[in-house]
């Protein structure tokens, strides 16, 4: 596998994985006009996540397409960081995953657009405005949830504490992160947390709620080893393609 | 409305909200290009003014229907009463000599 073809299949794992859990509030959010919200906002991430894989089957050469790469591969052949399998969860885990996601998304794809790699930086232009509308529409949320209702605010803290030790395996930078930055091709993880933290750090100020310490560090998933959620989020995602392979519409 | 009066609203609303499990109606307008005016284009339900317009952006503008967005408390217009419709309409009815009609155009002016 190409080191751009594997940068691929990581960042469009991350939007594929992401646009799964968020389609699981559909027709269940709390009131028709959030479902609308949370509904385009998965479509935004699959868009990405299609434009993505896309390329992965090209850069690979053997035929295989979006598809394909969605719904026919095992497990351990997924690239996307823990935080975005984590089961269901609460509305406030939902909009809180979504900050944390989208405030380490729109830096990354803003880098991308000066990728030397064409493909990459025309993915990137078009997903950093989508991305800047995730984070202004969950930063607005847990700023109303936060300082909210004692209820909503113990939630909303819950969340964060829970969800804290997964950002850190977005920013964790290995060999094939490294090779890629150094080429310009692709955006070194690391560089990234200190605008994430300033971003985060100032909507968690806002809203009331307590930046938990940095301490456990769960990762795996960039090496495909994931939490016991994503194969039961893949059994329901793929169940579709697998039992009527190659079906159009 | 004022910024005071606006947060006020925001705060009475999202308490009401929470009480009643119910969002309060905003009424939406849309401007669908440069040059022309907001029209109202439909209603939403949000707890404030900021989510309001979000929501109004995510409902009404899926398919690049405008660049611009006004988001109203439906608590807030006042309306003409269907039963002063009479009184507030009929009257102008039989008032020809209020349309320009009577001007002859000169020849060569466009758009009148």
């Amino acid at each position: 596998m190409s080191d751009v073809m594997e940068y691929a299949l990581r960042l469009g794992d991350d939007a594929l994985i992401a646009a799964q859990r968020l389609s699981e509030w559909y027709a269940s959010s709390p009131e028709m006009e959030e479902d609308i919200a949370l509904a385009n906002i998965a479509l935004d991430q699959l868009g990405v996540a299609r434009l993505l894989l896309t390329y992965a089957g090209e850069l690979e050469g053997a035929g295989r397409d979006e598809d394909d790469l969605a719904f026919l591969r095992d497990e351990a052949d997924f690239r996307n960081c823990l935080l975005v399998e984590l089961p269901g969860g609460d509305f406030g885990f939902t909009i809180t995953r979504l900050l944390l996601l989208s405030a380490y998304q729109r830096p990354l794809y803003e880098a991308l657009t000066d990728s030397g790699d064409e493909r990459l930086a025309g993915i990137g232009g078009k997903a950093r405005k989508e991305s800047a509308y995730h984070l202004d529409h969950s930063a607005l949320w847990t700023v109303r949830l936060g300082d909210g209702t004692d209820e909503s605010h113990r939630r909303m803290q819950a969340a964060v504490d829970e969800l804290w030790p997964y950002t850190h395996e977005l920013f964790a930078s290995d060999e094939l992160t490294r090779r890629l930055a150094a080429d310009g091709v692709g955006v070194d993880p690391a560089a990234l947390r200190g605008d994430w933290l300033s971003t985060v750090d100032g909507v968690l100020k806002e809203a009331t709620l307590t930046r938990p310490a940095d301490g456990w560090a769960p990762s795996g998933g960039r090496q495909g080893r994931h939490t016991e959620a994503m194969s039961y989020l893949l059994g329901e995602m793929q169940s579709v393609h697998r039992a009527h392979p190659g079906a159009r519409w | 409305m004022s910024r005071g009066a606006e947060r006020e609203f925001a705060a009475g609303s999202w308490r009401e909200g929470v009480m009643n499990a119910e969002w309060p109606l905003w009424e939406v307008f849309i401007r669908p290009r440069r040059g022309l005016s907001h029209s109202h284009v439909g209603s939403l339900h949000a707890p404030d003014a900021a989510m309001a317009l979000r929501n109004a952006r995510d409902v009404y503008t899926r398919r690049q229907e405008g660049v611009s967005i006004w988001v109203v408390p439906a608590a807030a217009i006042v309306a003409s009463s269907p039963d002063e419709k009479d009184a507030f309409f009929d009257p102008a009815a039989d008032k020809v000599y209020r349309h320009p009609t009577f001007y002859e155009v000169p020849e060569g002016a466009a758009h009148l």
